[in-house]
């Protein structure tokens, strides 16, 4: 008896689950559905089964060279994310093993600089970059890119190092380690996981970032959220090539962002949700 | 002396952090301020020069700026409480025991790592065009008449729009939470007789306040500065109906060249930003030390 009530109540919630999933996940679907019709076919009301036809796919790689908007999407996202890294290892590490009385405040602080609101000092660096000659330079985005997410990388990797024990460093002292080996053989291999959970979700981010990289590029540059927004301005009926190149903007970080469920809740609550 | 030469390490190797995140932070924020003093348009040749307070009482008394901070105000409550309250529900149903709940949770995270833009004119073309959209079809399915979504409810549908956005991020938060909630303590609970409703209220809800507290301020943070959305979508309009804050500095900035305004108005959102990050800080802060 309570065996069928059990199997009873799961296949209600599996319904129910269901059911609101694929309405949440309705209009990603949608999109791309809609990426594999035709223009005709696409205002023709409401169609689940598309034609198949690839051709909004060819046709945004003709007309607009998607290729170049994604290829500074990777571009910007990887290249902003290592440099982060490079700059965020060394102070998280620090933090992570030599604590100070400081420590909490200064990474309080960080934190403190991502609630900036990004227009307030939209002129100012507006005018920077104009004068340095970095509008529209993919290296004046990147350092941009690297210093938006600077605090989240220094602190996602500061919750990660400060969990590798430090009796192992201990250890390896005793054992007549130097500082050098020490790094190199003690700590990397446990520092890598947390590295690369930290490089995942910054990539995630920096690929999505949609304003600096929509006001500080004009074609140069500009990645793949430029190059959407582009598409705000009605020219015709475009829909299925908008699905196709939203498709396309959308596939690689969904994927990635599937495998990172976990990280993501970590990273972005500052390590207070695990 | 060891300690001594560790610790003057530590110092080395936390420095270019430290260095770039203070000269990001401050030295646009001074030119920020300077500006908000000034009479300045680069398409002008007339400098005034020092002008006090009068760019934000200008940036005041704009009809436009009440409006901007209410519709920010509307954008950040409301979507708060869709998706906390929709993001509680939600972890609860996906928590239960089903089947096939990894691809659940997989839809369900989803929207969160589209683009903004995207998500926006997935909206606001294939979903809510008051002609071709799914909605349309919907509505004239049930004989009604479509609605048009960005001329008649601007605000609210862009409300919809970032809900939906942010949905899976509270939901994906609040579950990790509700999952590492002690399963004895909840058959514990059910023994002693507890229906679900005061489960929930004495045991769950308890447990969940410190993630709910998490999702509210992260949230609040990216919700006072929505732009990509805004800008895809209704463009601010039709007239101020869905100008936020970051939206009328970018037009005062960067359309109309009017600087002087658009930095009183970026210290305003700065203003706004600080009252806001003053909590959160003391919720992470805290957590911190357990």
């Amino acid at each position: 008896m309570a065996r069928a009530v059990t199997t009873q109540h799961k296949t209600i919630a599996t319904a129910a689950a269901w059911i609101v999933a694929l309405l949440i996940f309705f209009p990603i679907l949608y999109t791309i559905i809609t990426s594999f019709k035709s223009e005709q076919e696409a205002i023709q009301g409401f169609n689940l089964i598309p034609s198949g036809t690839f051709e909004s796919y060819t046709e945004v790689q003709a007309r607009s060279g998607y290729f170049k908007f994604f290829f500074n999407s990777v571009l910007l996202s990887v290249g902003s994310t290592i440099l982060a890294l490079l700059v965020a290892i060394p102070a998280a590490w620090s933090m992570a093993f030599s604590p100070t009385k400081r420590t909490k405040d200064i990474l309080m602080w960080m934190l403190s600089t991502k609630m900036m609101p990004a227009v307030a000092v939209l002129f100012p660096i507006y005018l920077i970059f104009r004068d340095s000659g970095l509008l529209d330079s993919r290296i004046g985005l990147m350092i941009m890119l690297m210093l938006i997410n600077l605090p989240i990388v220094v602190w996602m990797l500061y919750t990660y190092f400060r969990e590798i024990p430090g009796e192992i460093l201990e250890a390896a002292r005793m054992d007549g380690a130097s500082l050098w080996n020490e790094i190199i053989y003690v700590l990397t291999p446990m520092a890598v996981p947390g590295i690369a959970s930290t490089m995942l979700l910054n990539i995630i981010l920096a690929w999505n970032e949609a304003f600096w990289t929509i006001r500080l590029t004009t074609t140069n540059a500009a990645p793949l959220t430029a190059f959407i927004s582009s598409f705000s301005s009605p020219q015709g009926l475009f829909w299925a090539k908008l699905s196709a190149a939203s498709t396309l903007a959308i596939a690689p970080i969904l994927i990635m962002g599937w495998f990172s469920q976990k990280q993501l809740v970590r990273g972005l609550t500052f390590g207070a949700v695990k | 002396m060891a300690t001594q030469q560790t610790r003057s390490l530590a110092r080395f190797m936390m420095a270019p952090s430290v260095v770039l995140l203070f000269v990001w932070m401050i030295v646009p924020l001074l030119f920020t301020l300077w500006f908000s003093f000034q009479q300045y348009n680069p398409l002008n040749p007339i400098r005034d020069g020092f002008v006090g307070f009068s760019n934000y009482a200008l940036f005041y008394s704009n009809p436009a700026f009440l409006q901007s901070i209410l519709n920010t105000l509307a954008i950040v409550v409301s979507v708060l409480v869709i998706t906390v309250v929709g993001g509680i529900l939600l972890a609860l149903l996906i928590d239960q025991p089903m089947w096939g709940q990894g691809i659940v949770r997989i839809l369900v995270i989803s929207p969160f790592f589209v683009m903004p833009p995207v998500a926006a004119l997935v909206w606001k073309n294939m979903i809510m065009h008051p002609q071709y959209g799914v909605f349309a079809d919907i509505a004239r399915f049930f004989g009604a008449e479509p609605i048009d979504w960005f001329g008649q409810h601007p605000l609210t549908a862009i409300i919809i729009i970032v809900a939906w956005q942010w949905l899976p991020f509270a939901t994906l938060i609040l579950l990790t939470s509700l999952q590492s909630l002690d399963g004895e303590q909840k058959e514990a609970a059910e023994m002693d007789g507890a229906g679900f409703l005061s489960r929930f209220i004495y045991l769950t809800l308890p447990h969940m306040s410190r993630a709910i507290t998490v999702v509210i301020l992260i949230q609040t943070i990216f919700l006072l500065s929505v732009y990509a959305e805004i800008l895809v979508t209704t463009n601010g309009g039709p007239g101020y109906a869905s100008t936020n804050l970051p939206f009328l500095v970018y037009q005062k900035a960067l359309l109309e060249f009017k600087i002087g305004q658009a930095s009183a108005g970026g210290v305003i959102a700065v203003i706004l930003a600080n009252i806001v990050a003053f909590f959160a800080m003391r919720a992470v802060g805290k957590n911190l030390d357990k």
